[in-house]
């Protein structure tokens, strides 16, 4: 139980996907001006990352792993090399039915989702979580706990983000920084204070 | 307005009150102002200004006593007698001096590089910044590197949001951590506490926190010394005394909110008391409250208007957790023990956020009212 907390507890603060390794940056600076935008963009990151994290594991293990393919009769075939390819089909194929399946059955869901569920289909976040999973030899079971602490992570941090935005709409920013520029500066300081997580042994 | 029109009004404005001094009745009646604001802290931060010029004297000369009965050195130098309160201030001085002295040109820098080219007025608080920074700092921090770590909080905490109030860390802060995230040698490292050279002894917090509140009665370190800040430290934050005599002042004043230290003081106390229940080597609520910079980080940072939460409810919620979180970093963080100074800053980077969620929960119940 306490293996599978430390994955969680990592990746939402220690390994945070947003301001430890600066992925899914795109969507990070340009849907966190608001922070109602930002807590359903979350929603939307944590829910595909809990389905495709575990989903690409099964793939990985039972298809493109060196040796997966023993029961075909090809033992020493290793397909890891199209792992990346691979993982983009899947989370595209099951953010395009989840987006199906929303409508048909959740309308208000889809609604209120709206544009974020494509978006976030090509977000390197998404992507990024598939690839350390196979790095870190994750189970299933691992890695849907670290799928689901990926999502978590990444919307904690552009919650926090839109909660820093919305206030510095009354700041005298220069010119010249407004907008992207400042915000690449705050996320800065932000990663700065998640430091304080960073070495935390249970 | 050119540089030197910035300059004088800067001047003035520290100096002399406004020739157009209001009267009668005019529409606010509030006799506070950004200006009395200022120095109402730094009244309440006089008492820990004081304690850090002996304090940092006296810790040097203690050890250089204790050298010369070791035989580690033959001769004391010049004033080093550490029963003299005159020798202990005047050797503080040496130690506190250049420091405020780098801080304040290069803080007075950039605050008039930044006022004379977007053609605005130096803003208040930069007395208040420059002393918060020092009393941050190790007595031993080299005086280039406190040079770096306030141009970083100043400009990037500070400037480029437009000045003060508009801000949503606090530059000291921001300094603060800067020194100990870039330069973790000047910040962490075991000699750095005492301004001797060639002296190493560990803080008494990460003493407590490796081998436990024992070692400390073995070190000579007892809770009254740790209160009155007869201790190593960083150069303000050892006498948890002299903080609480800035935070009645704060607290009397009304400039520092007492939801927020006595939130972050139920937080500590809380998470520290069940953590002693479970685990009897843990330190205990008393000694979190007078080692390391808790106390002093509590009333002097954060309480900033600007860098902590707004709204009363948000108060308490962000109050409690950054006091907990401090607490549980310093007990299972073996790598960085004071934890005080980055959490406040996770705690700044929080409260926008908890702010915002308070007022949409206000928002949806005033509107349930009304259906």
């Amino acid at each position: 139980m306490s293996h599978y907390f430390m994955i969680f507890f990592n990746s939402v603060f220690i390994d945070n996907i947003a301001l430890t390794f600066f992925l899914g940056m795109c969507t990070f600076i340009a849907v966190s001006k608001k922070v109602d935008t930002a807590i359903m963009l979350s929603a939307a990151v944590i829910v595909v990352e809990v389905i495709t994290v575990p989903v690409n594991n099964l793939l990985y293990t039972f298809l493109l792993k060196k040796g997966a393919l023993a029961w075909a009769g090809y033992p020493n075939l290793d397909l890891s090399f199209l792992g990346l390819i691979c993982y983009i089909g899947v989370i595209a194929a099951i953010v395009q039915i989840l987006e199906m399946a929303l409508d048909k059955y959740f309308p208000a869901l889809y609604n209120a989702l709206g544009i974020f569920l494509p978006l976030i289909t090509v977000n390197c976040a998404i992507l990024g979580a598939a690839l350390f999973m196979v790095e870190r030899d994750y189970n299933v079971m691992e890695s849907t706990v670290y799928g689901a602490g990926v999502g978590v992570g990444f919307g904690l941090a552009i919650c926090l983000l839109a909660g820093i935005r919305e206030k510095l709409v009354y700041s005298d920013i220069p010119k010249g920084l407004r907008g992207v520029g400042v915000t690449f500066i705050i996320v800065g300081l932000m990663a700065m204070s998640f430091k304080a997580f960073s070495g935390l042994q249970f | 307005m050119n540089l030197f029109d910035t300059l004088k009004e800067a001047v003035n404005a520290s100096l002399y009150s406004p020739a157009d001094v209001t009267t009668g009745s005019v529409h606010v009646r509030d006799s506070i102002n950004h200006k009395r604001v200022m120095s109402i802290i730094m009244l309440a931060l006089l008492p820990c200004i004081l304690m850090a010029m002996w304090n940092s004297g006296y810790q040097a000369n203690l050890t250089l006593n204790q050298m010369l009965a070791a035989g580690q050195i033959d001769v004391l130098p010049g004033l080093s007698d550490s029963t003299s309160i005159c020798a202990n201030l005047t050797k503080g001085l040496w130690i506190f001096l250049p420091m405020l002295i780098v801080v304040m040109v290069t803080q007075a820098f950039w605050a008039a590089l930044f006022a004379s080219m977007r053609k605005k007025s130096i803003t208040a608080g930069f007395l208040v910044t420059s002393f918060l920074i020092v009393l941050l700092m190790p007595p031993t921090a080299p005086l280039w590197q406190i040079a770096i770590a306030t141009s970083f909080g100043v400009v990037i905490g500070r400037e480029i949001f437009g000045g003060i109030g508009m801000n949503f860390l606090n530059p000291a802060l921001v300094s603060w951590v800067f020194m100990s995230l870039a330069y973790s040698g000047s910040m962490a490292g075991d000699a750095v506490w005492t301004a001797v050279d060639g002296y190493a002894g560990a803080t008494p917090l990460a003493m407590a926190l490796n081998d436990g509140v024992a070692s400390l009665a073995a070190q000579g370190v007892s809770w009254q010394a740790a209160f009155l800040g007869t201790i190593p430290g960083t150069l303000g934050e050892t006498s948890a005394l002299a903080c609480l005599f800035g935070a009645a002042v704060l607290l009397v004043t009304g400039i520092a909110s007492w939801r927020v230290i006595t939130s972050t003081l139920l937080g500590v106390i809380g998470i520290s008391s069940v953590l002693c229940m479970f685990n009897p080597d843990a330190i205990s609520p008393a000694w979190h409250l007078v080692l390391g910079g808790l106390a002093f980080g509590i009333v002097f940072l954060a309480t900033d208007h600007s860098a902590s939460s707004m709204t009363v409810k948000g108060q308490w919620i962000c109050g409690v957790l950054i006091g907990m979180l401090i607490v549980i970093v310093r007990a299972y963080n073996p790598t960085a023990p004071e934890s005080v100074g980055i959490i406040l800053l996770f705690g700044s980077v929080l409260a926008p956020f908890v702010d915002r969620l308070v007022v949409n929960a206000h928002i949806k119940k005033r509107k349930s009212r009304h259906v």
